[in-house]
């Protein structure tokens, strides 16, 4: 509820390290679930992770050391050979595939589940290490983020019920 | 079917978790106090969820059914 007592709201923080489309999915629906369920939630952003704040984002998925990737296909389950990923133009292909699938299924868009993130006031701290080790520029990222270092995230995991790293 | 008449209706059918969560929760906020959602999902995995979030956000889960496949929500808003 909006008017809930945030000195008692449970708390909750998650590392993102991923910037993959199959991996900005978990981080992205558990902090926005957790914030609709009344949880106070801190991204931080890290590594690969911090491609899921730039904004623009146009994420693929690689099947290149993804085992255990099935798409569907025709009623059956098509495994996805690492050789595929050398084809040219592999890694679009699926990224495409992947993402008719999500919009087929009713699965939010990363952009959609972001914008969520954004209206129920998660708190999105960009790590500013990794963006110099990048030199990546903040003015290409989304407005609403933060940035801090491995203290800021220990300040909030201190104080949170849940951490988790993805 | 609930004989209690909604304040606000909401169709999530065709959309995917956590969509149908994430959009109770911002129809929960424009309500008063007392009033009763009416919330239609296609999502198999809706029955669980609702029942979590609302034990999780202490909003009253009044009753759920089914209307051929679709799922079926009642749910009151309390702070």
């Amino acid at each position: 509820m909006a008017d809930v007592d945030i000195g008692n709201a449970k708390k909750m923080t998650i590392i993102c390290t991923k910037g993959t489309l199959d991996w900005a999915y978990p981080p992205f629906i558990l902090a926005t679930t957790a914030a609709a369920m009344d949880v106070e939630v801190t991204m931080f952003f890290t590594f690969y992770g911090l491609g899921l704040l730039d904004k623009k984002l146009n994420l693929g998925v690689t099947t290149l050391g993804n085992a255990s990737m099935r798409m569907p296909m025709g009623g059956m389950q098509m495994a996805m050979p690492n050789m595929i990923s050398m084809i040219p133009g592999a890694t679009a292909g699926t990224s495409i595939m992947m993402k008719n699938l999500i919009k087929k299924k009713g699965v939010a868009s990363i952009e959609e589940l972001r914008e969520a993130a954004v209206l129920s006031d998660i708190r999105m701290i960009a790590c500013q290490m990794t963006i110099d080790l990048f030199e990546k520029k903040t003015e290409n990222m989304i407005d609403e983020i933060e940035l801090g270092g491995a203290a800021t995230w220990m300040e909030s995991a201190l104080a949170s019920d849940i951490n988790l790293y993805m | 079917m609930s004989d209690i008449t909604p304040d606000v209706v909401l169709d999530t059918k065709g959309l995917n978790c956590p969509l149908p969560i994430l959009k109770a929760k911002k129809a929960l906020k424009g309500m008063e106090n007392g009033q009763n959602l009416e919330l239609a999902s296609t999502d198999p995995g809706a029955v669980k969820d609702f029942e979590a979030f609302c034990k999780a956000t202490g909003n009253k889960l009044v009753s759920h059914w089914m209307d051929g496949d679709v799922f079926m929500f009642m749910i009151e808003r309390v702070v």
